[in-house]
């Protein structure tokens, strides 16, 4: 176990808010149950009050026509159960230790094979690049999946401004490294920082989205704030979040799961339902908040709009 | 003795806290986003706590020389099974909606469900057999026998467990930690009475328990 000095701990981090809540109702379970009052009626906090401190509402985000139509999930549900391993690998581990992070001020390099390398600051992203709500299926690798309103603005147009040379083929991404900040990034369960990667077209897709926001606001910091990839007919993990730095390179960059684990994740992880993951099924899907499973569908379900980039590839080897 | 057997019925509700939890949290939105996934955690974290519990009795009695103790063993014993039951119909149900082509599918190609599958058959005939009537049946030498089933059960349950995990092997770990410390005592006190010579051999109490 790890033993932290107490002098390292600010007194707001001592109880968090999502254990405290969860105490509470466990107590009120209890409470019920030994006095077998089932039915008083206690007025029950919904499960976590979303560690949501005021987030700045994200203004002028126009609606895009490559939104999905499907049920959104709340934001309770996107907020509180992900994977963002820097802060622990439970799912409920990003919005409970994600506190200390801080996400301002915030630096995006872009270089390497590029005409006109740049450092960006995340206000200036903010103020350049028109925001649209992208409403996108997001399919976890785990077989679980949600309907997120993400607020961002294509890669593509970012990298257009630094303009990819012809050597540039393929983009490598890496996320911030801040131990102390990311308690995560202590422990072993990937190596860090986290790194992913992608083919340039898929980079320059208009699917692939650079996110800053969540519902209307800026991105919590348990979802990658202040800026995050989003490909939604990959697998979640490809969304590297928290990012300082994209490359552009001649050669197939490494991916973080790649490296922990290369027969169960590979570089594309393209959605697939006939290619299983060795230790489980990719055939189905449980949507949060849904009761039966659902099948998954080919490329997630944006085949029409990315299958052309995969033509005459073996899928089941380039998994 | 007596405090054994005033104490029972509040173990025994206390045994059920976990699953009445589940069931209250079920219905007030209390167990996150996906709720038949921290069903199947919940459930499952407390098969490998109850066989761990079960199999903590004999060490501590040999420890501590408290053999009433023993009087507990059962309970937990048939606690874990019951957790094991409502993972395996979480499984079966909830996770899968009956769908029998997938578990089946599921079953011959992962190991991990055939794992949790083996470890499930494995406690099976020990909660059938758990009875007073099975151990005068089959007679304490052959009941004691078959009841070291439980080890692979429990070997069964956290390489189930070993082998699902995406990268943070730790709990896993921490199970089969356990589990080694409580095999290595009972290995510990069998070599040392097959070499200690006559004395104090005191009969196991437990063949009605």
């Amino acid at each position: 176990m790890l033993i932290k000095k107490a002098g390292q701990i600010p007194s707001s981090e001592i109880t968090d808010e999502r254990l405290y809540l969860n105490r509470r109702q466990f107590l009120q379970a209890g409470g019920v149950l030994t006095a077998g009052a089932a039915l008083t009626g206690l007025a029950v906090e919904p499960a976590i009050a979303a560690a949501a401190p005021d987030l700045a509402p994200l203004p002028n985000v126009r609606k895009s026509p490559l939104s999905t139509d499907e049920k959104q999930n709340s934001y309770n549900d996107i907020t509180t159960y992900n994977n963002f391993y820097e802060f622990g690998t439970g799912k409920g581990d990003p919005a409970a230790n994600s506190g200390r992070f801080k996400p301002h001020p915030w630096t995006v390099k872009v270089d390497g094979q590029v005409n006109k390398p740049a450092e960006f600051n995340i206000d200036d992203l903010l103020k350049n690049f028109p925001l649209e709500e992208r409403i996108y299926r997001m399919r976890c690798v785990e077989a679980w999946s949600m309907v997120i309103p993400w607020i961002g603005f294509p890669l593509g147009d970012l990298l257009k401004k630094v303009e990819p040379n012809p050597k540039a083929k393929f983009v490598a991404f890496t996320s911030v490294q801040r131990p102390g900040e990311m308690p995560g990034q202590n422990g072993d369960a990937l190596e860090w920082p986290y790194v992913e990667g992608l083919r340039l077209d898929e980079a320059m897709h208009p699917l692939t989205l650079l996110s800053v926001g969540l519902y209307g606001k800026v991105l919590p910091n348990q979802n990658g704030a202040p800026i995050r990839l989003v490909v939604p007919w990959k697998y979640g993990f490809k969304g590297i979040k928290s990012v300082v730095h994209i490359k552009l390179v001649e050669s197939q960059p490494p991916t973080s799961w790649n490296i922990s684990n290369a027969r169960e994740y590979g570089f594309y992880s393209n959605v697939n339902p006939q290619v299983d993951h060795p230790r489980w099924s990719q055939a189905r899907e449980r949507r949060l908040g849904e009761f039966l499973r659902r099948e998954t569908l080919m490329f997630n379900g944006y085949g029409d709009q990315v299958a052309s980039m995969y033509a005459g590839m073996d899928l089941k080897k380039n998994y | 003795m007596r405090a054994i057997r005033y104490s029972k019925p509040f173990v025994f509700l206390a045994c059920l806290l976990p699953a009445a939890w589940l069931v209250w949290g079920a219905f007030h939105e209390a167990l996150g986003a996906n709720p038949i996934q921290e069903i199947t955690h919940v459930t499952g974290d407390w098969i490998l706590r109850f066989l761990v519990l079960s199999l903590m009795i004999t060490p501590v009695r040999k420890l501590t020389g408290w053999n009433p103790i023993i009087r507990y063993r059962r309970m937990l014993g048939l606690f874990a099974f019951f957790y094991a039951t409502l993972h395996l119909l979480t499984y079966i149900v909830l996770d899968q909606n009956l769908g029998w082509s997938y578990i089946g599918a599921d079953i011959a190609k992962r190991p991990y469900i055939t794992m949790g599958m083996l470890g499930f058959s494995l406690l099976l005939p020990l909660a059938i057999t758990s009875t007073a009537g099975w151990i005068r049946r089959l007679g304490g030498k052959r009941w004691n026998q078959l009841h070291r089933l439980v080890y692979a059960a429990a070997v069964a349950g956290v390489v189930h467990y070993y082998w699902l995990v995406k990268s943070d092997i730790s709990s896993p770990l921490k199970y089969g930690a356990i589990f080694a410390v409580l095999f290595a005592i009972r290995f510990w006190y069998s070599y040392a009475s097959n070499r200690a010579p006559v004395p104090a051999r005191v009969p196991l109490p437990d063949r009605s328990a």
